[in-house]
Order: structure tokens, then sequence, then C-alpha cells
């Protein structure tokens, strides 16, 4: 197994999270995917934990880590269940925002109550708003002291759960992307609601919805840093969360190695376990050799990313592609090498491969990340000359 | 409140194999943990402090390595943790061992409650609890499954019995062993595991304890082991095999002797 | 260090390690060809000592308590436990070894009763095989409680002096008999599932499983009286029922302090089972991780009804929430030894097989031929449980029918 040199911090919250993960979140994980239920006892475990504050500042009552933290706890929390890790990572995303953007104040109130276990949520995506953030229809429209927030948002993980939410909302349309801003919305606040959730292929165990607003009025105090902010606040949130979705990858194809080294080793046929024939091997070899090279890639992102790293866009992208790509791989794998039983919902393995899916398509789907490591090359080239 | 929990360390069971050519325990490796009763007592501890205030102080005796199982219960936010630990406590049975742990508790000095957990995995004997509340004269409920309520030097629980439960009220101070049904323990958090690294333990040997040098180890203990041996191995029964309706039949057929005769 | 009390003899070890792998706690190493000695670890047992074939091996024998006279100590007691005025099996059970014990030894056996209005039950007692019976009759021993029960004990013990006490390893008597063992400086072992008597010495072998069943120790007390042991149900017979015997009644009555208790009892409360208790139950039918599910537990419950039997559980059903803590079998739940104990779909976890390895008849139905439950297993079969556990109940309906 390779050594990645953790401190004894790191070390200890890959340890905690495993236990959470192995004792915690397992024994439940088939029965939140069937029943698409959002864990809260699980949401509690981790709060208790200290989990939720693990990235954030210790003023503000968390454990002072960074993304590498983040990473290896939503990698060890994936492994028990893809779509329970989410209640804590989609946090993180909805969170970036406050911690990169906002004001003393807002940092003071907001990330004291996510290192609580207070639950977050990040509001871009619209219906014909996904890859083009541009076409982004809620507007927020100033009046006086308060801006009033009009439009629909979709897709939103923890959405109708989440207490905090971050919206990007154009205040000025003749601006296109500078015309966006990024605001906090809290639930309770008139005008804000949730469509009912929606149903998934995977991930089952977080929620989905679509995130309302309705004349939703709220004090400019709300506005994370200036007008005008709001897309670069949403590129640069990304450019930080996506190791944390590429860590939810590698721990989906994790637990898929994991799961069919150990049938495979119990698994007879013609007289012998099925991990002695070579094919088999040959197949593990290459599942726990993708997934260790998409984890090293994974942990070197998110460690370049606390070193204030200027240029991390594409490595971010690197990781969170390779990694997804992987996980897909490995998990698909690991339901042929169940064979009959791998497809069969008694047995882990298919589980793996529908919450793999969507570590491909959201936070930028893999095409659009290999657009955003195109063109970091071409610029780079552009730059040496 | 001040509260005292009592833990022990013991290896963990469910690694215990068995040399299959000597028969003995293999201990090499075998991961030594908390009790699994007493982290029903450390637990409900600790609730009691986040509802009442005051203090856990967790006590164990045992080798020097029992420290883990002590930095452990730091973790899970246990604040003084004692290590009563000597040579010569080494032999103890039942007798010695409360006797040793009440003189420690004697030592704390002042306290509310104490908690154990109703046995221990590797002994059984659910002798330890009652005998350290015989120790210090104070009134005991053993198998405690609920706490009620506890106020103005009362406490209302309710203890487990085989056909359904008691509600006894109790002055304080006195000792309570717990069953698994009063609480569901929580795993540890990270700021816990961080003190734990650090935090001081306090070690106490019998000097320390003002213990009778006659009343601990061997020399303390009535009880003495004089023979070890394995006991014959049940192995390989009968399979049966067949249609579910005839391996039905011949099921049937046993219980049915067995039951009649 | 000089003052242990287990030692090797240098000159006499030839380090053979035949003495390694008898250490039950793992404390002796081979080293330069001489065993070495853990003290952190060994507990003075003289396992190694057994099985030493060059006497090198020296254990220092502890000298008892000065003067007490083991020779004023005779007859053998049993604590008749009662709820609600009826005498519990368990003490049936131990009158019948008690019997045995005390035939040994040529002393009566006697029974001690506390309660109220308990004079009429005395005379099954004798029946049972008691010689005597110490009454203590009195309201307020209505109910068990801790200290006026462990005072009046101590009194009586302390007038009559028994050499040997046992008591049911209850919820009861392992609260009652550990403190008053505290108090009179008395060996007590827990749990025995021997009880014997020394031909040479006369004194009591109490056997008991230690590390969850893996190994057995013997234990005796040398020095002290009584010697005093907890035992669990179903480990004796009970008495068999002789109505000529007769018997001698001493009743005894103290003043209000022994009779006060500072804890009091405000309310009973029976929670009523489905099915019988499952430490009492003779057969037992259990569902492990295999069940599936909480609904599937229906087709356990409706064998465990034609047997007449009590529902058990492994803990990962339990964990599943598929049923109840209470009838958790296995080492964080109960400990059974019913004369049938049929586990289906349970993979045998060790702290399972702890549980219920000692019940006379065991049946084991699991889907994986390697189920470590078939090696403990009277009956193993490897199949559905959903189409054996259903014929299982048919058959037994039509021939428990007849």
């Amino acid at each position: 197994m390779m050594n990645y040199l953790f401190t004894e911090e790191q070390q200890m919250i890959k340890e905690l999270c495993r236990q959470i993960a192995v004792e915690k979140i397992k024994p439940v994980a088939a029965e939140y995917d069937e029943k698409e239920m959002f864990p809260w006892d699980i949401v509690k475990v981790l709060a208790d934990a200290d989990i939720f504050g693990i990235y954030i500042d210790q003023k503000y009552g968390g454990m002072g880590g960074g993304i590498l933290e983040m990473a290896i706890a939503t990698e060890e929390l994936s492994w028990g269940c893809g779509g329970i890790a989410l209640a804590f990572a989609a946090t993180g995303l909805g969170t970036f925002p406050i911690i990169l953007f906002g004001n003393e104040a807002q940092k003071e109130k907001y990330l004291s109550m996510v290192a609580k276990g207070t639950v977050a949520a990040f509001c871009l995506t619209e219906a014909e708003a996904g890859s083009d953030a541009g076409g982004i229809k809620t507007t927020a429209i100033k009046d006086g002291d308060h801006y009033i927030l009009n439009g629909t948002k979709q897709w939103i993980t923890n959405g109708g759960e989440a207490d905090i939410y971050t919206v990007v909302a154009m205040t000025n349309k003749s601006k296109g992307a500078r015309g966006a801003s990024a605001f906090i919305v809290e639930k309770g606040t008139p005008g804000l609601s949730f469509s009912k959730k929606e149903k998934k292929l995977g991930i089952r165990g977080s929620s989905t919805t679509e995130v309302i607003f309705e004349d939703c009025k709220i004090h400019k105090d709300q506005l994370l840093d200036k007008e005008g902010m709001g897309f670069i606040v949403a590129m640069k949130t990304f450019d930080n969360s996506r190791p944390g979705v590429a860590a939810q990858a590698v721990g989906i194809a994790q637990r898929a190695v994991d799961e069919a080294l150990a049938y495979t080793h119990t698994r007879h046929q013609f007289g012998k376990p099925v991990s002695s024939f070579q094919g088999v091997q040959f197949m593990l070899a290459d599942m726990a050799t993708q997934v260790e090279a998409a984890r090293g890639l994974v942990y070197n992102a998110a460690k370049m990313v606390d070193a204030g790293e200027k240029d991390i866009a594409g490595v971010s992208a690197m990781c969170k592609l390779f990694a997804s790509d992987v996980a897909m791989k490995v998990t698909t794998d690991a339901v042929q090498l169940f064979g009959g039983y791998g497809y069969m919902r008694e047995y882990p393995v298919e589980k793996l491969m529908r919450d793999a899916k969507i570590t491909q398509i959201y936070e930028g789907t893999n095409q659009i990340q290999r657009s955003v490591i195109a063109a970091n090359m071409i610029k780079s080239l552009a730059k040496s000359k | 409140m001040n509260i005292i929990v009592c833990i022990k360390q013991v290896p963990n069971t469910t690694d215990v194999k068995i040399n299959p050519e000597t028969n003995t325990l293999i201990r090499d490796g075998v991961e030594s943990i908390i009790n699994p009763f007493d982290t029903y007592a450390l637990e409900e501890g600790i609730r009691l402090k986040e509802r009442f205030g005051g203090k856990v102080t967790v006590v164990t005796m045992g080798p020097p390595q029992a420290e883990i199982a002590l930095r452990e219960a730091v973790s899970l936010g246990a604040d003084d943790v004692i290590l009563v630990s000597d040579r010569r406590f080494a032999g103890s049975d039942t007798w010695a061992t409360s006797y040793t742990l009440s003189q420690a508790i004697k030592k704390i000095g002042e306290y509310d409650i104490i908690i154990c957990g109703k046995q221990a995995s590797d002994g059984d004997t659910a002798q330890v609890g009652p005998g350290i509340s015989t120790h210090l004269e104070i009134p005991q409920v053993t198998y405690v499954k609920k706490i009620e309520q506890i106020d103005s030097g009362k406490a209302i629980v309710e203890r487990m019995t085989e056909e359904g439960y008691e509600i006894i009220e109790t002055p304080l101070p006195v000792l309570l062993t717990v069953v698994k049904e009063i609480n569901s323990p929580r795993l540890p958090s990270l700021k816990g595991k961080m003190k734990s690294k650090k935090c001081e333990i306090i070690k106490w040997n019998a000097d320390d304890i003002s213990a009778s040098l006659n009343d601990i180890g061997l020399d303390g203990s009535p009880t003495r082991v004089v023979k070890i041996f394995t006991p014959p191995q049940k192995c390989g029964g009968e399979m049966l095999t067949g249609e579910p309706d005839e391996i039905a039949d011949k099921l049937s057929d046993i219980f049915k002797k067995a039951i009649v005769g | 260090m000089s003052d242990e009390r287990v030692k090797i003899i240098l000159n006499k070890c030839i380090g053979c390690g035949l003495c390694k792998p008898a250490c039950p706690f793992g404390a002796i190493e081979i080293q330069n060809k001489k065993a070495v000695i853990d003290y952190t670890k060994c507990t003075f047992c003289g396992a190694c000592k057994e099985v030493c074939k060059f006497q090198a091996v020296e254990v220092l024998e502890f000298e008892g308590p000065a003067g007490l006279d083991l020779s004023e100590y005779k007859d053998v007691w049993v604590f008749c436990e009662q709820k609600k005025g009826t005498v519990q099996s368990i003490s049936h059970e131990l009158l019948g070894q008690g019997r045995k014990l005390a035939d040994d030894l040529g002393v009566k056996l006697c029974a001690i009763v506390l309660g109220d209005g308990m004079e009429n039950k005395i005379e099954d007692i004798y029946h049972r095989g008691a010689d005597i019976v110490y009454l203590v009759d009195n309201p307020k021993l209505k109910h068990y409680q801790d200290e006026p029960y462990t005072k009046v004990i101590i009194k009586l013990i302390q007038e009559y002096k028994p050499e040997i006490v046992l008591c049911g390893a209850t919820v009861i008597g392992r609260s009652l008999i550990s403190r008053v063992a505290i108090k009179i400086n008395a060996g007590l072992t827990a749990d025995c599932t021997g009880l014997d008597i020394d031909p040479d010495k006369k004194i009591l072998l109490q056997t008991r499983p230690a590390f969850g069943g893996n190994i057995m120790a013997t234990i005796i007390t040398p020095n002290h009286r009584p010697q005093m042991a907890t035992v669990r149900h179903k480990v004796f017979k009970e008495a068999k029922i002789d109505h000529s015997r007769k018997g001698k009644l001493i009743k005894k009555d103290y003043d209000d302090t022994t009779y006060f208790s500072s804890t009091k009892l405000l309310d009973l409360v029976e929670e009523i089972e489905e099915t019988v208790n499952l430490s009492e139950a003779d057969i037992i039918v259990s569902g492990g991780r295999g069940i599936g599910s909480p609904e599937n537990f229906d087709i356990i419950k409706e064998l465990a009804k034609v047997l007449g039997a009590a529902v058990g559980a492994s803990r990962a059903a339990v964990d599943s929430d598929w049923i109840p803590y209470s009838h958790q079998v296995g080492q964080t739940g109960k400990t059974v030894c019913p004369k049938i104990y049929i586990a289906c779909g349970i993979s045998g976890q060790i702290q399972h097989l702890i549980g219920m390895q000692s019940s006379d008849i065991i049946v084991a139905i699991n889907k994986d031929p390697e189920a470590p439950i078939f090696k403990v297993a009277t009956y193993g079969i490897v199949g559905n449980l959903f189409q054996i556990v259903p014929a299982l109940t048919k058959a037994l309906q039509s021939k428990m029918g007849k």
C-alpha cells in the first residue's frame, strides 16, 4: 500500500472517518439507497465527531485543516456510501464560497454553524445553464438595503435539507458573466422553497431538489464579496471542490476493489477460489493500480490547493476527470467480477456502479474538465513563448 | 456532579483464535479494547456530565499498556483518567480487584455516582461492580437500563430483571452497573482524539492508594486458579442433505426424540 | 524480581518449550534455551508447572488469613431464589448438585430461603434434597433488595458457618452474592459449569469457562471459607423429587436495622415477551444476517411456535433492527444453554458461538458451507433457509399434532 506520509492529524481523520464508514454508514447504506432518505442520523454522527469542521478555521470552531484533510474524509466516508458522504462533501461545496469570499461577519456566523454540523448547499445550475454558466436566468435585483431573488436552481445537492444556500444570481444581466453575484440565503427566508426530491440513478442517500426563489428578499449583507464577482466565486469554488468530488470517486472505487477482492477470494468455481485465475487477477491488479494512481493525483492536487498555488484549475480538473473515470471503470469491473450476483441488489457492487456515474457528471462534466485542462495547456504554451 | 467510571482493558474476543495444534489461545496480535460493557458505562457518564455538568473521571486497574484504553476514554469525553498499576496487583481475583479499585476511588475522594459495565467480556463474573460498592459501603443498583432522574441527592433508575424491570430509588452516592440497553455509545471526536494524544495519565501504585498489602494481588485473593485446560471441542457434526422436505422430516424426528427423551 | 510467585529454576530448565504453549496467558518465551516469564502477563496459574517434565517451575503457595479455623466450617448451602413467593428452577438445579457435593463430603445440604410467607414452600425443598432449611420470613424480604438480603445472609453464614455456598448466576444472585463474598472475605467463583469435591483435600473444585469459553479454568478457595460459587441456568439437572424426604426447619428473624434498605423498590414492571424467556428456554430458534429483513423473521417465529421455543438472534440481526436486543444471543447478548439450538442464517462469529455452544443439540442452517457455525453444529444443513425452515415447521406440525 502506498504511504502518503500523512501528519498525525491527517492519519487521525482517516482512521476516524473509516471507523464511521464501517460502523455507522456501511450498515445503513443499502437502506438509505432503497428508501432515498437524507441521512440525518449520520450527519449527527459526523457533527459530533467534529468532521464537519475539518476544513474550517479553528477561529470558527473548526479543526483548521484544508482541502487535503477534506479529501481524506470524503474518500473514507464515500467508501461507506457515496450518497451519504455527500451530506458532508456538498456542504463543503456550499461553504467554500464563504471561506474564500466571505467577510469576517459572514464567516463568524456561517462557518461556526457549519463547524457544528449545519448542512449547506451550492446553487448554480439551472435548466438552461449547466456547463454554460453564462446562461443563468435567476436574478437578484437591488431594492434599497435588500436584494430580491427570482428564479429556479436545478439539481441542487442537499436541497431542502440544508440550512445555508450559497446562490449565484444575475445582478446585472447586461454585463453577462460579469453581471453575476453570489449570495448567502438562509432556509426559512420568505420566498425560498424547494421542489420535491429528484429520483436518481445513484447517490440516492443524498437529496437533490430544485431550489426556488419567488420574490425572495435578503439583506444586502448577504452578498458575498462585491457585485459582479459571482462567476469568480463559482470558478474558485470549483477549483477547491474538485479534489473533493475526485476523493468521493476514489472512495467508491476503493470499496469496489475491496468488495471484488473479498468476493473473488471466497467464491469457488472449478474447485478453487476464482481469485486464483489469472484473468481475474489481472483485472484486480489493474483496478487496484488505477485507484492508487487516482488517489495520488487527488492528494497532490489537494496539497497544491492548500499550498496556495495559483494555477490549480488544470490539476484540479485532471484529478476529478481521472478519478471519476477510474471509479466508473473499476465499479463496472467489480460488477463483472461478481458475475450474476453483482447485478443483484442484494450485493453491494451494483450500487457502487450507480453511485460512481455521477462523479463523471457533476461539478462540471468530464468533457468540460477536458476543456479546462486543454485550455490551461494552451494558455501555458502561449505564456512560455 | 462528580462521576467515576471504572473500565477494564480486555482482549477483543472477536479476534481470538485457537492454535489448532496446541489448542491454546493465540494472543499475539490480539487487539486490546475497552470492555464492551464498559463503553456503555462511559457513555452514560459522559451523558450525565452533559446533562448536569461536572466531571467524568475514568479509572482502570491493569498493566501499563492499559493506558491505551484510558486515552480512548479521553477521546470519547473523559476529563481525568487514572491508571492503577503495580506489579503487586498481579494475580488479583475479583475480591482483590474490587478492593484495589475502591481504594483508588477513595483517593479520588468526592463522587456522586460510580458507573461500571455489568461485567467484563473476558471474565464474565459481574462481581467487581458490586464488590466496589461493598468495599466503599455505598448502595448499588446492578443491571441498570435507564437513569430516569437525578436530583437532590437521589436517583431513580430502572434495573433489568429476567422478567422486566424494577424502578428503584437510591440515595447518592451510588454505584450503578449498566447494561447495553442504556444507551448507544458515541464514536470519538477529532478534538477528543487530539486531546487524548496529549493528555496526562495519572498513575497510582499500591502505596499511592494506601492499599493494605495483604488485600491486594494474590495475597488478597481468596480464590486460586489451579488448572487451565481446553474444553473438549465439538467438531464436525453430521451434515444432513437432500430435498428440504426430506431434511425437515429427518430433523423433526431428531427433535421429537430429544424433546420426549 | 525475586518475590515472584512463579519461578523458573534455571538449572533444571532445558528450554524444551513445553511450557510456552501451555501458558494460557502467553507469558512465557524461550530465550537462550531457558523459559522466561513475562510477569506483566503471568497470573501465577501454574499451568506451566503442570506440563514441565523437569520440575523446573516453582509455584510458591500462599498462606491464608491468620486465625481462620477451616474445620469450623461445614455443610453445603444453597441460596433458594424466590420471586413472588415461587422458588425459581435454578434453585432446584442447585439443590440437585448441592446434594451430590454434600454426600461426597458427608455433610448436610441446607437451603436458605428469604421471603414473605414462604413457610408452605419448605416441604418441597426437603423433597428436593435439603436436610435443613434456614428460613427468614419477613414482609420486608418479600422482594429482593441488595442490602437487607446481603445482611441477612451474612448473619446466617457467620452464625452457622457453611463450608460451601451455592447461588444462581441470575440477576439477583450475581448482585447479592458478590456483596456477601466481599463482606465476609470469602472466595467466589462465577458461572461454574462444573462443581466437584477434591477427594483428598475435601475442597470444592470449581470449573468455569474463561476467555469466552475458549479455555476452562479450575479454581479453588484454599484458605478462606465459605467457598462460594454461582452457577448458570441449565448447567445442572434439577433435583429429583422424593416425597418421603423430611428436613429440619430453622427459622430466624432479625431486628429492623438488618432489614433496612437505603434503596427503595418503587415499582416492578413485567414486560410480556411474545415467547419464552431465552435463558430459561429448552429450545431456541435463532435468526441471523441470512434472514434479511424484519418480516422474514416470521418464519423463525412460526417454527419457534410449533416447537414451543424461544426466538433468538445474532448480533447482526439485532444491529440491523430486525428484532429487539432482548433476543440477542452471544457475548454482548444472552448466554444460553438449551436442549436444542437452531441457528438459521447465522454464520457463527466467535461472539455468537460463545453464547450458545454449550447447547445439547445445535442445528445449523446456512447457505455457506464454509460458515464457522458448522464447526459447532451437531447437525448441519447447507441450503436455503427459506425453503428448509418452513418445511420443518410443516413437518413438525403434522408430527407433533399426532
